[in-house]
């Protein structure tokens, strides 16, 4: 069994698992349970000292301006960035990385440039590229992966020509869980002077990231993923990028001087924060991340490394249960993937919903990896800190019960 | 929940009407994307237009247990309905043939073969 001492114990952190004893939550992929820590934060600034920031000359403004720009150097030290200047806050991975397609996408590369994805990516790291191929000419190529979820990277060099501008590509699969190891693939892209952009959505929550190691040039993430609140997320970038890059949405905030005939810009990072910035949602991301570094990372990862070898052990024993992934604890995060023969993965979730376990099922935004897969869905189970072997248990007990329902 | 009753999972597992019709009059295909339930219906008419009887009612595809039991339930009802009766059918309809209703989470499923009857019928008509 997983090694027991690397597994937490903090359900009695989480308000809705205090208040849902009984729920088995399996869905932290999706979005992530908020421990009280970044509930108290929330409510702190809207109770105590909700002003707006970089604006007001009074002392409740001066207090959201610190703690605002306090969460952005948490942020920062968590992903171990060079400035503060090089974290942007957004709505969400989403929106940071539609934010590097439209800026420097848009005034950086040229008609028949090529970009490289892969098809495990989220939609949200194709579509933004398809947008941008579209407008301006460019063309996507695709990096392939095997039929356990694990990218084809040697086929890099085949799909590297003086033309790729870009590789952008997911850390870790949100449908499969498979974890890409990057650190060539960087090197590769830049010995061609291409850049790097990491979608970390599934990544940041749930293992020691360091954005100098990865030596990426984007690296874009979700807030409410990590327990902070939904319509927070983050883009990091490389300083000298930033300095070249125009900006995307222009208002309050972003500038330095307005003319009726012309603007300046505003400096780094909020060049690319125009408007009243979400604070209470980047307050609760700062009072998350706290939350997480006083656990560590390592732990964290060392915890789902162990739900997920025993999860993988357990699931493996039902009959007729297939594994999309890897099926390795060390080559994935807490995520699994599966299909149950004879029962459709809708039917495996409402089910599984009838005993209070909440797991996905569908195709989880990533429709070319179906495709890929030849599978129309799976159901997908995937995990946080708050979870702990008894909610496996259950999950084990819910499917037997799926399986007996549906006679199979 | 209700709707997984022993009749559910057998029209699920053996399902009724599920062959292709060769002569068809309409034929007509739906999914639901987000779910990948897919699903083609065939449907035979005695008379043509909207004064027609429908005579044959078929499908093919695949979905979950919903989709697939309702598919079976609704060829099977449709044969000797007319059409502009079939055009009424709604959400109402489709409950009565479960013998439940269906939670906001899954009516898609429920709704999908009958949507795409009705959009194959008014193409046709």
């Amino acid at each position: 069994m997983a090694a027991a001492t690397a597994l937490l114990n903090l359900k009695k952190d989480f308000p809705l698992l205090v208040n849902e004893p009984t729920l088995v939550y399996l869905d932290s992929a999706s979005t992530a349970l908020k421990p009280r820590a970044v509930i108290e934060a929330v409510e702190e600034y809207y109770t105590n000292y909700s002003a707006n920031v970089h604006r007001g000359l009074y002392d409740l403004s001066e207090r959201a301006t610190a703690a605002y720009e306090g969460a952005r150097e948490k942020v920062r030290t968590f992903i171990h960035a060079g400035s503060s200047r090089e974290i942007i806050f957004t709505s969400g991975t989403t929106a940071s990385i539609n934010l590097v397609a439209l800026s420097w996408g848009r005034s950086m590369l040229k008609r028949d440039d090529e970009i490289i994805l892969s098809i495990l990516d989220h939609h949200s790291n194709i579509v933004p590229w398809q947008l941008l191929a579209k407008d301006i000419g460019c063309k996507l190529k695709f990096i392939d992966c095997d039929s356990k979820g694990r990218l084809k990277l040697d086929q890099l060099s085949k799909l590297l020509s003086r033309r790729t501008k870009l590789i952008a590509l997911s850390h870790v699969s949100n449908a499969l869980g498979t974890i890409n190891q990057l650190t060539t693939l960087t090197q590769k892209a830049h010995a061609i002077g291409a850049k790097v952009l990491i979608d970390a959505a599934q990544s940041v929550p749930h293992m020691p990231l360091n954005v100098e190691h990865l030596n990426c040039d984007f690296l874009a993430f979700s807030g409410h993923k990590l327990g902070g609140p939904t319509g927070i997320g983050v883009l990091y970038a490389k300083e000298e990028l930033l300095k070249q890059m125009p900006p995307v949405f222009g208002g309050g905030d972003m500038i330095r001087e307005v003319h009726t005939d012309h603007s300046s810009w505003n400096d780094l990072p909020w060049k690319f924060e125009a408007g009243t910035p979400p604070i209470a949602q980047a307050i609760g991301l700062g009072a998350a991340i706290d939350y997480y570094a006083k656990i560590g990372m390592s732990k964290v990862r060392a915890h789902e490394h162990a739900l997920t070898e025993y999860a993988l052990k357990k699931l493996a024993e039902l009959p007729g249960l297939t594994i999309y992934g890897p099926a390795d604890a060390a080559e994935q995060s807490g995520v699994i993937s599966f299909t149950l023969e004879g029962v459709h993965p809708h039917d495996i979730s409402s089910l599984l919903n009838e005993e209070k376990i909440a797991i996905r099922a569908g195709h989880h935004c990533c429709m070319p990896l179906m495709d890929r897969l030849k599978i129309p869905a799976t159901a997908r189970v995937s995990f946080g800190v708050y979870n702990s072997t008894e909610d496996i248990d259950r999950l084990i007990e819910g499917l037997k019960k799926v399986q007996k329902i549906f006679k199979v | 929940m209700d709707i997984y009753r022993d009749t559910i999972i057998e029209l699920y597992k053996t399902p009724l009407n599920k062959r292709r019709i060769e002569e068809a009059d309409i034929t007509h295909s739906g999914a639901n994307v987000t779910c990948g339930d897919r699903v083609r219906i065939y449907l035979k008419l005695d008379k043509a237009g909207s004064e027609g009887v429908i005579g044959d009612a078929s499908f093919e595809g695949e979905g979950c247990a919903i989709s697939i039991a309702m598919a079976s339930l609704l060829t099977e009802e449709l044969k000797g309905v007319r059409v502009d009766e079939v055009l009424k059918w709604d959400q109402e309809t489709l409950f009565d043939l479960l013998g439940t209703e269906v939670g906001a989470t899954r009516i898609k499923c429920a709704l999908l073969p009958l949507e795409t009857i009705q959009k194959g019928l008014t193409g046709a008509a």
